[in-house]
Parts: structure tokens; sequence; C-alpha cells
């Protein structure tokens, strides 16, 4: 029995040096790897959409289900082309999209630039903690949409209810973000800016806020995601203009190409701006990851 | 009379206590402390591992407050941490985003000097440390020893009347490690400065420490004083040929037993 565990034990400890004799090989030649990986990677990603676009293309041409329900690849290209040229009733797409990222916008900027601020002073200070913390941890798990409906009410069916939804949407995770980076801060970059003479305000502006930075980036970028698709929703449920407006008229005509071409165009600008928040943070937290 | 002889010690601390916790999970690390150090010393502090060292510098740095006991700097109570007391962590904790160049500059600046002082300031420190072209380098792309270069001319940097540092070269490679001592060597005695180093290395407190004080374990007191001058012999000759004398070996081997005597109390 006793020889059996030993056994065991010796050879659980085998497989341990090899996994991480493994890890040091893999170290070692890296970069030539890397490059193999994300060849295959890359073919991988191609396939599996290769794949998705075939199986959409097969099932249109073999009419398994009506063209009113699932259009053809052909079909929402050409809607997309004729939206793109003439618009969607009149408007054109650009309206629509320069509608629904005026919201966003008006609405990320505002909680960016109330979230950071409230966010800091709460790390900073518990008591101020004690007054935002649970209000923002009350309303946050709540789906936006359910008190939509009240703002609504109190702000009317235009921009002003919308952009006070994505407000809420996007304030919660920035403000999240900004506790919990200056909880984690390393004490000793405060206590060695101390030691050199820094006084509380430039502690504070020199090594607290760019030490939070990498987090904040984090936290909007959270924000972005959330409110984009709030925003979406928001416009299907009450609107007249915007992207997520136009998919919902198309459904109650049951323009399904429409509504493909909108979930297509929603998705890409997803993620562009994506991509374009990532490129951001890439110059301004440049030392992230390095740390 | 008594104020004047205060005045020679730059750091004088009395029966010093240090409490840290509260209630029953209180631990006692420091008991009944009473050290000076005086102006162009070179101070190492050894001792077990959680014997309370670095409770000790944090009291002198200012971080953290004595539970009794004084001490004073100069004459004048210890408050909180300033610029007249420089300190190296164990880790160095340069700032990622700004580069080294910056990163020395920053005591400077922050006590507002001009712009030509602080340039000044900036080449020759950058200099000392052998760092001359690092300056626009991002920090992370120093090795280790670099790192804690740059640390150390970023405390240099405000002229501290002391520099403490916290086992500086503790996670560092050998070599490394021996270079940076023989920096620390010429740069204390170029600047003629006061150095206040904690350290597990007999070896290192030895070679570079103009005194060695061995503290007991948990609750830290002082056990023994070394005055020792092995680093003077290190600076004329040029060389730690003096670390295989006869007297090296006494004095470590008197260090060494009253640290395993320690460490065997605790079993």
């Amino acid at each position: 029995m006793d020889s059996k565990k030993e056994l065991d034990i010796f050879k659980k400890s085998i497989k341990f040096y090899k996994l991480s004799f493994n890890k040091r090989n893999n170290q070692n030649n890296n970069s030539e790897k890397k490059i193999k990986k994300n060849k295959t990677e890359r073919l991988l990603t191609i396939g599996t959409w290769i794949i998705i676009l075939g199986t959409w293309y097969i099932i249109t041409e073999l009419k398994l289900f009506s063209t009113t329900l699932v259009p053809s690849p052909y079909k929402v290209l050409t809607t997309f082309i004729t939206i793109l040229k003439e618009g969607y009733n009149n408007v054109s797409l650009w309206m629509h999209l320069g509608a629904s990222f005026q919201r966003l916008f008006i609405a990320l900027v505002l909680a960016i630039v109330t979230a950071i601020p409230i966010g800091l002073l709460s790390g900073y200070f518990s008591k101020i903690k004690a007054i935002v913390d649970s209000v923002v941890e009350f309303y946050r798990p709540l789906p936006p949409l359910a008190y939509y409906t009240l703002l609504i009410l109190w702000f009317g069916i235009d921009n002003k209810s919308k952009v006070t939804l994505l407000f809420l949407a996007g304030f919660a995770p920035i403000y999240l973000a900004c506790v919990s980076a200056v909880r984690k801060i390393n004490k000793d970059y405060i206590l060695s800016a101390k030691s050199l003479g820094a006084s509380q305000k430039s502690i504070f502006f020199k090594i607290v806020l760019p030490a939070c930075l990498p987090e904040i980036f984090t936290g909007i970028r959270t924000a972005v995601g959330v409110s984009y698709t709030t925003l979406v929703s928001a416009e299907m449920v009450a609107a007249t203009s915007g992207i997520g407006w136009m998919v919902l008229d198309a459904s109650n005509f049951l323009k399904s190409n429409v509504i493909v071409v909108g979930i297509l165009v929603m998705g890409f600008t997803g993620i562009l701006i994506d991509y374009g928040l990532r490129y951001l943070e890439k110059k301004i937290v440049f030392w992230k990851g390095h740390v | 009379m008594v104020n004047e002889e205060k005045k020679e010690f730059l750091i004088d601390i009395k029966n010093l206590k240090s409490v840290y916790g509260k209630n029953i999970d209180s631990v006692l690390a420091l008991d009944n402390i009473s050290l000076q150090i005086k102006r162009g010393e070179f101070l190492c502090v050894l001792g077990p591992s959680g014997c309370g060292k670095s409770t000790l510098l944090k009291t002198i740095a200012g971080y953290i407050k004595p539970t009794s006991g004084t001490c004073l700097m100069q004459g004048e109570s210890i408050t909180g941490p300033d610029w007249h007391r420089g300190v190296v962590f164990q880790s160095p904790t340069l700032y990622p985003w700004m580069n080294v160049k910056e990163n020395v500059e920053f005591g400077p600046k922050m006590r507002g000097l001009s712009e030509n002082e602080i340039k000044r300031i900036r080449t020759h420190f950058l200099d000392q440390v052998k760092l001359t072209g690092f300056g626009d380098k991002a920090t992370f792309e120093l090795s280790g020893g670099m790192k804690q270069r740059v640390a150390l001319a970023r405390a240099l940097a405000n002229y501290p009347q002391m520099i403490l540092m916290d086992e500086p070269f503790g996670a560092l490679d050998a070599l490394t490690r021996v270079n940076m001592q023989s920096l620390i060597r010429n740069i204390w005695k170029e600047n003629n400065s006061t150095f206040f180093l904690i350290t597990h290395d007999i070896d290192e407190a030895l070679s570079l420490g103009t005194r060695v004080v061995v503290l007991s374990k948990r609750p830290g007191r002082i056990l023994k004083e070394f005055n020792v001058d092995f680093t003077h012999t290190i600076l004329k000759n040029n060389s730690n040929h003096v670390m295989y004398s006869e007297k090296y070996f006494k004095v470590k081997n008197e260090i060494l037993d009253l640290i395993n005597n320690q460490i065997e109390k605790q079993h």
C-alpha cells in the first residue's frame, strides 16, 4: 500500500518536473513558437468564419427557411449598399449611427469626468466610500432597462433620458475600478514619494493618479461595452432615430435583411470602438504589463 | 551644553519601543533600543529575519511612530518622512510612468529647484551610479541591478543628510551584489554621507560598515555593536583581500555565534 503511494508521488513529481521543464523550454524559443502559434490560430479564426458564412449561404441556398426569416448573404449585402446609399426611411445610415454615438459620447464623457474623481476619493477616504458605495452597489446589478422606464417618465422620450441611462450604466464600472485601483496601489510608491519631499497634492497627481491609470482604463473599456449594449436596447424600447431604432423598426415590418445589416453594423462598430480604446491604452498606459 | 552634545549625533534613538497591531494581536517588534548615529558613519544592522530591523528603519524614516521612547534627528523629534532622509527600498519602487531621468529628477522637482540645477543634479548622479546615457530609458527596460542604482540616484539627488537602505541587494545575484557594494562604498566615501543599511548578509555588513549592530530575535534588542574598518582597508587597497584575514574571520565568527544562538533559542 505504502509503496504504491510512494510510486504515485514519484510519478506526480516527475510529471511536475516535466511540466516545469517544458515551460522553461517554451520560454527559451518563445518568439519562434509565438509566430507559429499565431499562424495556426489565425487560420483557425478565419476557418471558423468561413464555416459560419458557408452554413448561412447553404441554408439560404437550400431554402430551408423562408427568405423573410433568413435573408441570403447576397441580399444582406445589397441591402447594406442601398442603406449606405439611400439611408433607411430617408435618413442616412450615418445619421442613425451619429445619433447613437452622440448619446454614447456625451454619456461617457459625463461618466468619466464624474466617476474618476469620485472613485479615487472613495478609495482614498473611507467616509466618502461609505456614502457613495452602497448606492452604486445597489443600482449596478439592476438591468438598466428596468429603471429606463422611470427615466422616460422623468426626462421624456428624447435624448435626455437616454444620456442619463447610459451615464448611470457607465458610471459604475469606472467608479469601481477607481476604488479598487487606489486600494491596490503599492504603498511604497507613496512612502518613497513622501521621502523625496512630495506634498500631498503632488502625491495625488504625480503618483496616485498615474498608478491608477491602468485600472481606470480597464474600467472605461468595460463602461463603453456596457453603455453600448444599453444604448442599443434603449433605442429599441423608445426612440425615433439611432441604429437600435432602425433594427426595431425593421422588425416591425419583417425586414429581416435590414435587421441583419443593423446587427452587423453594431458588431463591427463595437469591435472598432474597443480597438481604438486599446490603441489609446497602449499609448497612454505604456507601462501596463511591464511592472 | 547637553544640547550641544546631542547635536553631535545625526540620529539619536533613546529607549525606543515599537508595538504594532492592536490588543491581543499586537506584536512587540522592538524593545529598549538606544542607538546613536554620527555623521559620516556607515551603520549596518544585522539580525535574524523578523527581528524588527525594518521597523527600526521605518521609525527613522518617519513612516511609523515609536510606541514609547524618542527618535531624534539633530535634536528634533522625527514626526514624518521628509527629504532629509532618503530611503532605498528592498524592491526598487521606481515609478514606471516616468523614465529613468524623470525618476531621478523627482525629488529636486518636488522641492522646486531651478531647471538648470535639476539638470546638473541629474547628470551628476546618473554618472555616479554609472548610468550615463540611460536617462531616456523606461524603468522596466532595466535589469534588477540597474533599477536599484536608479533608486539610489533618486534618493541621492536630494542631498539628504542620510540614506536608509532596507536589504537593497537582497534580490540581486551574487556578482551584481558585489558590484553594487563597491559602488555604494565609493559613493559613501566620495559624498562623505551617512548610511544606514539593513542586511542579513554578514559579509555585506562587515565589508561596508564602519559599525555593525546585531539585533536579537523578536522583540529586537541590540545584542552587540562592532566597530570595524574593513571598508576603509578595502577602499585603500582597492581589493577585498581583507575579507580573508584572521581579524575578519574572528569578527565574523563572533557574529555568527551570536545569531546562531538566537536561532537555536527559538527551537
